[in-house]
């Protein structure tokens, strides 16, 4: 009797659980596509063709495939954090250098960008 | 023992003499050749686009590819810049209050000069535009000044641009140390990144013409000022060269300078001497 009102709270905790996660990673991944394509933000369309996005410039590659080129993320994080420590000619603005994107907004478009 | 020292003072000697050898060469190396530097600025372009004729890079993003040229021919047919033109044709041949006209206060009445423009004044010790000069002698005459990013500017501009068509742009830099310098710190501004978006002129007109940022295809650097003024679709109007200056720094996000500062008259003096030789074609029409 004790156990049993438990449970359901239990197997409602468990389900929140599993449910967050990936509901929260798809939020992230919104939030993330959200940053990269607004001109404030990220704007990254001024210069990739990007899937989805309209109006896309040529000055740096198409960001496709995304998660097979990068498969570490730190290692996307830091090309928009900064890419001139990469490529020190490099047109890509240093984001996070810079403080047009916070750390949060970064990991977001990085999460958007491993979906392509 | 006293060999040894001999020796040692005489490696010094010879390591001195390298140093101070290594230290003029550097300095003859970083010393400014502008007759070198022009040179080494076309020929990167031309080896970039091997396909643009020289003449054509002055038609800033309608040199870059066949399609854009086609636009700009078909541009050419009705000039939107046309409206500018003969307002400026007016302006120039009416007297101001004082009954003196702008032809008076320039070489050959003003008409055919303009790829003299920028020159570098002597007894200023400083770059003059074409744009300051007409304020002058405005102002010399008892007239207000005009904007530099406004219309009346723009008109006045693109007649003297005009009557100057086709003409080789002939920039001097005069044996002064002070020309030397203005025409150094221009190329250093345009060479220099600035603002959030960390760009230098540089950037987008030498690393990146032909491509697209955005939906515009960006001017080459060589040849940049050749169409000034121009008409843009985008402005709905024409814009004189300090309205581009002041555009192209505020849209990404860096502080623009004052029209006609030291600075943006010494990048102008800049980016025309490396344009020396190639023809005027202004006013210029843009999507
Ligand atoms: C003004 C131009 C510009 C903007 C804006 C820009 N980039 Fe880039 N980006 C480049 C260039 C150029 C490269 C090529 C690499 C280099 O230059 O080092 C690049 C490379 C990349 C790469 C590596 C791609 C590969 O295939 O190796 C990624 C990932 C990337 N950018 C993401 C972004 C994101 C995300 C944004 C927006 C937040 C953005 N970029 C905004 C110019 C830009
Ligand atoms: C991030 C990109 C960017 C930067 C940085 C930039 N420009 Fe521009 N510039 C443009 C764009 C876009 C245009 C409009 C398309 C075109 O004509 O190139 C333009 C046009 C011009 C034009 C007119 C060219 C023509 O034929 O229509 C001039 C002159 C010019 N820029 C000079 C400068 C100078 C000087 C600087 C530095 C103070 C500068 N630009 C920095 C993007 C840039």
């Amino acid at each position: 009797m004790t156990v049993f009102p438990c449970k359901p709270a239990l197997l409602i905790a468990l389900a929140l659980i599993a449910g967050t996660a990936p509901a929260r990673a798809q939020s992230n991944v919104a939030a993330g596509e959200k940053l990269a394509f607004d001109r404030g933000k990220g704007n990254c369309l001024t210069c990739h063709v990007i899937k989805g996005g309209d109006l896309p410039g040529t000055i740096g590659p198409e960001l496709k495939d995304i998660k097979a080129k990068y498969p570490d993320r730190d290692e996307l994080f830091a090309i928009i954090f900064d890419e001139t420590k990469r490529n020190p000619q490099t047109m890509m603005p240093p984001f996070g250098r810079n403080r047009i994107l916070t750390e949060q907004e970064i990991n977001a478009i990085v999460d958007f960008l491993q979906t392509l | 023992m006293k060999q040894r020292a001999t020796v040692l003072l005489g490696s010094a000697f010879v390591a001195l003499a390298a140093l101070a050898f290594a230290a003029t060469r550097v300095i003859a190396a970083d010393k400014v050749d502008p007759v070198a530097d022009a040179k080494a600025f076309q020929n990167f372009f031309f080896q970039k686009f091997p396909n643009v004729k020289h003449e054509d890079f002055v038609n800033g993003p309608y040199s870059m590819n066949e399609d854009m040229k086609r636009q700009w021919q078909e541009k050419e047919e009705f000039p939107p810049y046309e409206f500018a033109l003969d307002a400026g044709k007016e302006m120039f041949s009416t007297p101001f209050k004082n009954g003196k006209t702008y032809a008076d206060c320039f070489p050959n009445g003003g008409i055919g000069i303009r790829q003299n423009y920028p020159y570098f004044d002597e007894k200023e010790g400083k770059v003059v535009t074409l744009e300051l000069a007409l304020n002058r002698c405005r102002e010399a005459n008892g007239e207000a000044p005009y904007s530099y990013v406004k219309d009346e500017m723009a008109s006045l501009t693109a007649y003297m641009a005009y009557t100057s068509r086709g003409k080789p742009m002939d920039i001097k830099i005069p044996d002064d140390p002070r020309a030397l310098a203005a025409y150094e710190n221009g190329k250093r501004y345009f060479y220099t990144r600035r603002g959030q978006m960390n760009f230098s002129c540089a950037s987008c007109h030498v690393q990146s013409p032909g491509e697209r940022i955005r939906a515009e295809t960006l001017a080459p650097a060589l040849g940049i000022l050749n169409a000034m003024p121009i008409y843009r679709s985008e402005w709905s109007g024409m814009g004189t060269t300090s309205r581009r200056f002041v555009t192209c720094n505020s849209q990404t996000r860096a502080v623009p300078l004052e029209p006609q500062s030291d600075e943006y008259r010494d990048v102008e003096y800049f980016l025309s001497y490396v344009a020396n030789g190639l023809p005027i074609s202004g006013p210029g029409a843009r999507p």
